[in-house]
């Protein structure tokens, strides 16, 4: 490209453009990894403070304890299943969009709730399942008695869906508007039933775009604690509870950071997993 | 490719529906599943809409408990406005977004530029920080923060957790955003354009000026957007880095949830919402304009 202009100029405009950007990342997002990982390995001190000696023992507490290891279970669990009515309920949305003939206002109804704040989301919830809510005064209106809706594991999953259903439609609406529809007319002319062309035409198209966005779904999911905390009411403890709780209440920031560490690899590995299938375009298309 | 475009609209084979008459015996059974499909969708419609409304229908309920419509009022409203923490909370809210937009665009632009024209060592891992930085989720970015702000505290006595962390934290993951965001944009553009205002005399800064930040605008402003909307949504982050006197809209929220219900929540609720849907109404009509 410009490799006839003098290496030292396009050095220095390297530096420029990158410099300011790979800075903050390495203090601002790599330094504090490193310190979250150096904290895990530490113990907890007088006052909640970090102190020595170094060791794996964070590690070995939340391993050797049935406790941990069922929270760690749980989180996975609510979060897998949870996406998976995500997709349930997104994945024909997003046909029935790239279908319609006003494709741009359904696709800004569900940008909407997408850029709605997340706490007022998650508040609705709390609205309509409370036992004065919306739900109950419907029961009752028909003289059967109140259910216990909130808090409970159920409202926990119903605003999970509820949350991250934007970001699992949108990735895959723009799979689903590439998707070459005369492979289906092959299959067709090749004599396949709807449903076997549909399977093995259509389906497969849409492959990267139901990765995507199932990764956009589960890994928040995962971690979430603003969810579990406000409509589990103390019931739910996932792993992102765990974390919030040694870093506010009880106050040991080496376990804290050692259960941290723990969900980034998890997230890690689901990513590496990822990219192993998709590639760097798949990377681009979790943007 | 285009040229063909007025024939193509009478025989536009490639169409879903447009060979059909060659397998008839399907044509029945897809009207079935399309009217199946729209009737599915806007049920999912509704469940995305349901609490939106019912937020919005009971800040005008004059009943304070419950969900019976007991009349119109605007009481909540004006008690919201009364409430003078509420507007400090905004004034937080904004300055932060503001802020921490303006500095993560500008960087996030250069790095995108430097990722897309140049080739340095690094390059894959700097990338990979990117990717990485959108997907961990955001509680481990919060007190991965907290930790470091803590640390240099204990060592240099600065700086307390308050509206420069905040601004700090929300950076740190909006120019993964921007960056992510113009790089796309930059992919698609044709590097000839530069090479000629270079070949034309102009310099690096000039070609730059005029060349490629006009035909990388569009996706400079969508950067900022999704970055400005991220920081006015953002809960965890801030948790983790604010301290006292720097509370924003969403910890207000949350702490006022975690009391119960409250009737003037549902009010600022609805203002929240009414103004997202203006400004991304505001947006599409003003991206249509410019064609």
């Amino acid at each position: 490209m410009r490799e006839s202009r003098g290496g030292s100029e396009r050095l220095r405009l390297a530096w420029i453009t990158v410099g300011p950007g790979a800075f903050w990342l390495l203090l601002f997002v790599l330094i504090p990894t490193l310190l979250m990982f150096v904290a895990s390995l530490l113990s907890r001190g007088d006052f909640g403070t970090l102190s020595l000696p170094l060791g794996l023992r964070n590690y070995l507490r939340f391993f050797s304890d049935p406790v941990y290891l069922e929270i760690i279970g749980l989180s996975v669990w609510i979060g897998f299943w949870s996406t998976l009515l995500t997709i349930v309920l997104g994945y024909p949305l997003a046909f029935y969009i790239a279908g319609s003939k006003r494709k741009q206002v359904l696709l800004l109804m569900v940008i909407i709730p997408f850029f709605t704040n997340f706490l007022i989301r998650v508040y609705a919830w709390i609205v309509i399942l409370q036992k004065e809510g919306l739900v109950n005064a419907f029961i009752t209106a028909f003289g059967l008695p109140p259910a216990d809706l909130f808090p409970s594991t159920f409202a926990v999953y119903l605003a999970s869906v509820y949350t991250y259903l934007p970001f699992f439609v949108l990735p895959l609406y723009a799979a689903v508007e590439r998707i070459d529809w005369s492979l289906l007319e092959a299959a067709y002319d090749l004599g396949a039933p709807p449903v076997r062309a549909f399977w093995e035409a259509i389906f497969p198209q849409t492959v990267p775009g139901l990765f995507a966005g199932f990764l956009l779904t589960f890994i928040p999911a995962v971690g979430t604690f603003v969810i579990s905390d406000l409509l589990g009411g103390g019931k739910v403890v996932l792993i992102g509870n765990l974390i919030q709780q040694q870093f506010t209440s009880a106050q040991n920031w080496a376990f804290g950071s050692a259960v941290s560490m723990i969900l980034m690899a998890l997230v890690l590995l689901g990513l590496w997993l990822y990219a192993r299938t998709q590639g760097e375009r798949g990377m681009d298309q979790l943007v | 490719m285009p040229a063909p475009k007025a024939r193509g609209a009478w025989t536009n084979w490639s169409e879903p529906g447009g060979n059909r008459n060659s397998t008839p015996s399907y044509a029945y059974l897809e009207r079935i599943m399309k009217r199946l499909l729209s009737v599915y969708a806007w049920l999912v419609f509704a469940f995305l809409y349901l609490p939106i409304v019912v937020i919005v229908a009971l800040s005008f309920n004059k009943s304070r408990y419950g969900v019976s419509w007991t009349g119109f009022t605007l009481e909540w409203y004006s008690r919201l406005f009364a409430n003078e923490r509420v507007l400090e909370y905004l004034g937080n809210t904004l300055v932060v977004a503001t802020v921490s937009t303006t500095v993560s665009t500008i960087i996030g632009t250069l790095l995108a530029v430097g990722l897309v024209r140049y080739r340095f060592r690094l390059q894959n891992g700097l990338r990979y920080l990117l990717y990485t930085t959108v997907v961990v989720p955001d509680i481990v970015m919060g007190i991965s923060l907290l930790l470091l702000f803590a640390e240099v505290r204990s060592l240099i006595g600065w700086p307390r957790l308050s509206l420069l962390t905040i601004i700090l934290g929300h950076i740190s993951f909006q120019i993964a955003y921007v960056t992510l965001v113009v790089r796309a944009r930059l992919m698609l553009l044709d590097p000839a354009l530069e090479e000629a205002a270079l070949d034309l005399g102009a310099n690096n800064w000039r070609t730059f000026r005029e060349v490629t930040l006009p035909l990388i605008s569009p996706g400079v402003v969508s950067g900022a957007l999704l970055a400005f909307s991220l920081s006015l949504d953002d809960f965890v982050v801030t948790f983790f880095t604010s301290g006292s006197g720097s509370t924003t809209l969403p910890l207000y929220i949350y702490s006022a949830v975690k009391l119960g219900v409250s009737p003037e929540i549902h009010a600022l609720s609805t203002l929240m919402v009414g103004a997202t849907i203006l400004v991304l109404v505001l947006g599409v009509l003003f991206w249509r304009n410019r064609g």
